[in-house]
């Protein structure tokens, strides 16, 4: 029997009339079965969080994404205060916290710089990985499975045909995980989930 | 004329159109045709009810053609004017020239008429009817086609053509004696004993005085009439305009179509143009009503009867003649799928200038009674057929081009028009003009404060006089074409009647409207407005949170506050939404109704916790949590030891 699985992605772009990247992947995962997108910055303009809203549609989902550009190493500003806010003690941590316990999160960004700059020895000095170790943490003291990040790279210097081709394996992605379709081990193997779509490809 | 015999002929007018005017447009004939047929019926040769005056209505009447110029004119910038300026030189004097050429010619050949007589004959039936032909178009939406504006253009060049040929017509005349002062025209010439030089300089004099009032005067004027805030003194301001403007323009031997014209285009960016256009178009949509009926009371049966034969077969080939060389014109210029016969069949008639031609050659003695009155029938009826020959263009010829080409020109969209109506420039509407102006949308605002008018205008803004509570303004600022409008007057039932109005005949614009408290806010939602806000609402909670880190709040703790009190207010006021629509509002007072909502708000607000969301940094439970925990390990440890 396959397991279906409820997606929720916590989209994050302060300014999407601007992006190039990014709102071609909305774009391509909207509309899919199953797949509910939430976004931060339309939601609330204000910054002023509906704790009640974002902590029932965490309950009724399974696998939960953070998607957003990769500013200054990390989230634009309301994924933090999402974090912040929505994440209580006694929800989704402490003693008596376990409302999240089993679900799993994942990042999917947008990043300027070129997969081989983020390395330890390249001029970022650490690895997307390394530096998304404030999300692995935050989503394992919730009680989470951590997922490798699916990564859009070097955005400056991408075609429009290159950006549409990441869409489609975007979508590929939610679907293949809303159906089960991935093998949690091979997940947790991979660096990126990118780089186990193209597996699946070849 | 007696005062009843008056009251009488009106009576049988009105009646003539009230009742002809809908049964035509049911049947999808169009006003025209239905004022045209009212003509017939009253007219002498049917029922008889109106008598030989019709000719004298028709000249009274004819204003209306001057009103309609007028209104044209208010549309139509200085620049978009100088943009047409090649269709209307090029097309229109290629047509009158080519037509006039080719049907005069005929005359000579085919009926034997001298040369005078034809070149008079083709220069008058060259012309077309700026009125059918506006009004036809208007009705079908059809002005802002291409070929609808090449027919304007090709109308406003024959309106120009009138004055020199005017000035022709007496020298063709066999009795060249003849003064034509002496005419009982309208267009008689008040300055004609002037020498031409004398001529010249009072008709650039009038002209320039058009356009200096227009431009630089006339605001100042508007604006202390409209500050009297009498509405029938402004529309009689309007009508003075057009009426002043009429009379100067016969006392030089002018159009006065094409002065009122002027007019128009002169105050096209006028602040008070929407007020302006909105008064005026009743007295226009009657008079030509009034103007189509006295042609179709004209139509001389008699004669038609006597040579009908020839009549008609003088009709087909105007009509011919006409349309063929309008469609070659038509190709020539450009105007391709469908536009060239929409263009054709739209100006294939005769026009009122040939009543006016007519009667003005015969007095002239160009040619005598017989030839005149085949004329004014055939006119006639070709103005009577041109309702008709657009019909045949709708539903038979169009149809062939959209099957042909499935995409057709697309309609032009008017530069003027914007896509949000402000209505309601004061205190509130003043910053929503701004935000919006910062925000780089141009907005249309409508203001009833000749005041607020006039200051706001000197820093850029298009501000137009105007109460927004009515409906042809509205229209006219374009709410058809407008995708938002946002309500910022301040008086209460106009605003809920605006909304009623709005979403029942433009339910695709979004209503953004100001509400002065929670019942004017409930009655605002009842009625389907988009976006609703109390007008005080947010500048008091601003205040409020000020006043809070005065006494010890943090600054973003009050801010948060603030926000957290919104987002529970909102849920209250739609709870109270639904228990203010569920009672019968007719048994309980207003204010007492007010103080129990009142209590209501502050009852649910007793309930809610505003500081909830500050819950997530308070760390009162992960103290205990820890605490407990090292506890359990001092514990522990201590039962190891």
């Amino acid at each position: 029997m396959k397991k279906h699985n409820k997606i929720l992605i916590l989209f994050a772009h302060p300014a999407l009339h601007k992006s190039k990247t990014n709102s071609v992947l909305l774009r391509h995962i909207s509309g899919i079965e199953g797949v509910k997108i939430n976004k931060l910055y339309d939601l609330y303009p204000d910054f002023h969080i509906d704790i009640k809203r974002e902590q029932q549609l965490l309950i009724e989902h399974d696998i939960i994404i953070w998607q957003h550009p990769f500013y200054w190493y990390s989230a634009p500003a309301i994924v933090k205060e999402w974090i912040d806010i929505v994440l209580q003690h006694n929800f989704a941590y402490g003693r008596k916290g376990n409302a999240l316990v089993g679900k799993k999160m994942m990042n999917v960004l947008t990043s300027g710089g070129q997969r081989e700059r983020y390395q330890p020895d390249g001029p970022n000095a650490y690895s997307i990985n390394q530096l998304l170790a404030p999300f692995e943490r935050t989503v394992k003291l919730c009680k989470m499975e951590y997922y490798p990040p699916f990564v859009v790279h070097g955005t400056h210097l991408l075609e429009r045909s290159d950006i549409e081709r990441f869409g489609e394996e975007y979508k590929k992605m939610l679907i293949s995980l809303r159906d089960d379709l991935f093998d949690e081990a091979d997940i947790l193997q991979n660096e990126y989930m990118n780089d186990l779509i193209s597996i699946d490809n070849a | 004329m007696h005062s009843q015999d008056f009251f009488y002929q009106a009576m049988i007018y009105m009646l003539a159109a009230v009742v002809s005017v809908p049964v035509a447009k049911k049947l999808g004939l169009g006003s025209v045709l239905g004022y045209l047929l009212a003509g017939v019926v009253i007219g002498p040769f049917v029922f008889g009810l109106i008598g030989e005056e019709g000719s004298d209505v028709m000249h009274f009447a004819e204003f209306g053609v001057v009103m309609m110029l007028f209104l044209i004119g208010l549309e139509l910038k200085p620049s978009l004017l100088w943009k047409l300026r090649k269709s209307i030189f090029g097309l229109g004097g290629m047509q009158v020239i080519l037509t006039a050429s080719i049907i005069g010619g005929i005359a000579l050949v085919a009926f034997g008429v001298n040369l005078s007589q034809s070149v008079t004959i083709g220069l008058t039936l060259a012309l077309s009817s700026t009125a059918i032909v506006l009004q036809s178009l208007a009705e079908k939406g059809l002005m802002k086609t291409r070929g609808g504006e090449s027919a304007f253009t090709v109308l406003l060049f024959q309106d120009i053509a009138v004055i020199p040929i005017l000035a022709i017509l007496p020298l063709l005349a066999a009795d060249v004696a003849h003064d034509i002062s002496s005419g009982a025209v309208q267009h008689d010439a008040g300055v004609g004993s002037l020498a031409g030089w004398q001529q010249l300089l009072v008709i650039i004099g009038i002209v320039a005085a058009i356009i200096l009032i227009g431009k630089f005067l006339a605001r100042y004027i508007f604006r202390i009439i409209a500050s009297t805030g009498m509405r029938e003194i402004f529309t009689a301001a309007a009508l003075l305009v057009v009426v002043a403007i009429a009379v100067a323009m016969n006392a030089v031997g002018l159009s006065p179509a094409l002065g009122t014209f002027l007019a128009g285009v002169v105050l096209a960016d006028n602040e008070y143009r929407h007020e302006l256009e909105t008064d005026i178009e009743p007295f226009k949509g009657l008079l030509l009503g009034l103007f189509f009926i006295a042609v179709g009371a004209g139509i001389d049966f008699n004669v038609l009867f006597e040579s009908t034969w020839l009549i008609l077969g003088l009709l087909f080939l105007l009509i011919v003649v006409k349309f063929g060389v309008l469609f070659g014109l038509g190709k020539i210029f450009g105007l391709k799928s469908g536009q060239e016969m929409l263009f054709s069949f739209s100006l294939a008639q005769g026009g009122e200038f040939a009543f006016v031609l007519i009667s003005f050659s015969r007095q002239n003695a160009i040619y005598g009674d017989e030839i005149a009155g085949i004329l004014l029938i055939v006119v006639a009826l070709s103005m009577a057929i041109t309702p008709l020959l657009l019909l045949l263009n709708d539903k038979v010829v169009q149809p062939i081009f959209e099957k042909t080409s499935n995409k057709m020109e697309e309609d032009k969209i008017d530069e003027t028009e914007n896509p949000v109506i402000l209505a309601g420039f004061g205190r509130f509407g003043v910053i929503v003009g701004r935000y919006l102006k910062t925000c780089g949308i141009s907005s249309t605002i409508l203001d009833n404060n000749p005041e607020n008018v006039q200051a706001l205008r000197k820093f850029g803004f298009k501000v137009y006089y105007g109460d927004a509570s009515r409906h042809d303004l509205l229209e006219s600022a374009g709410i058809a074409n407008a995708k938002v409008l946002i309500l910022a007057i301040d008086e209460k039932e106009k605003s809920l009647e605006i909304v009623d109005f709005v979403k029942k005949k433009f339910p695709h614009v979004k209503i953004f409207t100001r509400a002065f408290d929670v019942r004017h806010m409930f009655a605002l939602k009842d009625k389907n407005a988009d976006y609703i806000r109390r007008e005080s609402y947010d500048s008091s909670l601003e205040l409020a949170s000020h006043a809070v880190c005065e006494l010890g709040f943090d600054h973003y703790q009050s801010h948060r506050a603030l926000l957290s009190f919104k987002f529970h207010d909102k849920n209250i006021m739609d709870e109270l939404f639904k228990l203010w629509k569920e009672d019968d509002k007719s048994y309980i007072k207003e204010a007492k109704r007010f103080s129990s909502e009142l209590e209501k708000v502050f009852l649910a607000e007793r309930e809610e916790s505003i500081h909830e969301s500050d819950m997530a940094w308070d760390s009162t439970t992960l103290r205990e949590e820890i605490r407990e925990i090292y506890a359990g390990i001092k514990e522990g440890n201590g039962k190891s030891e």
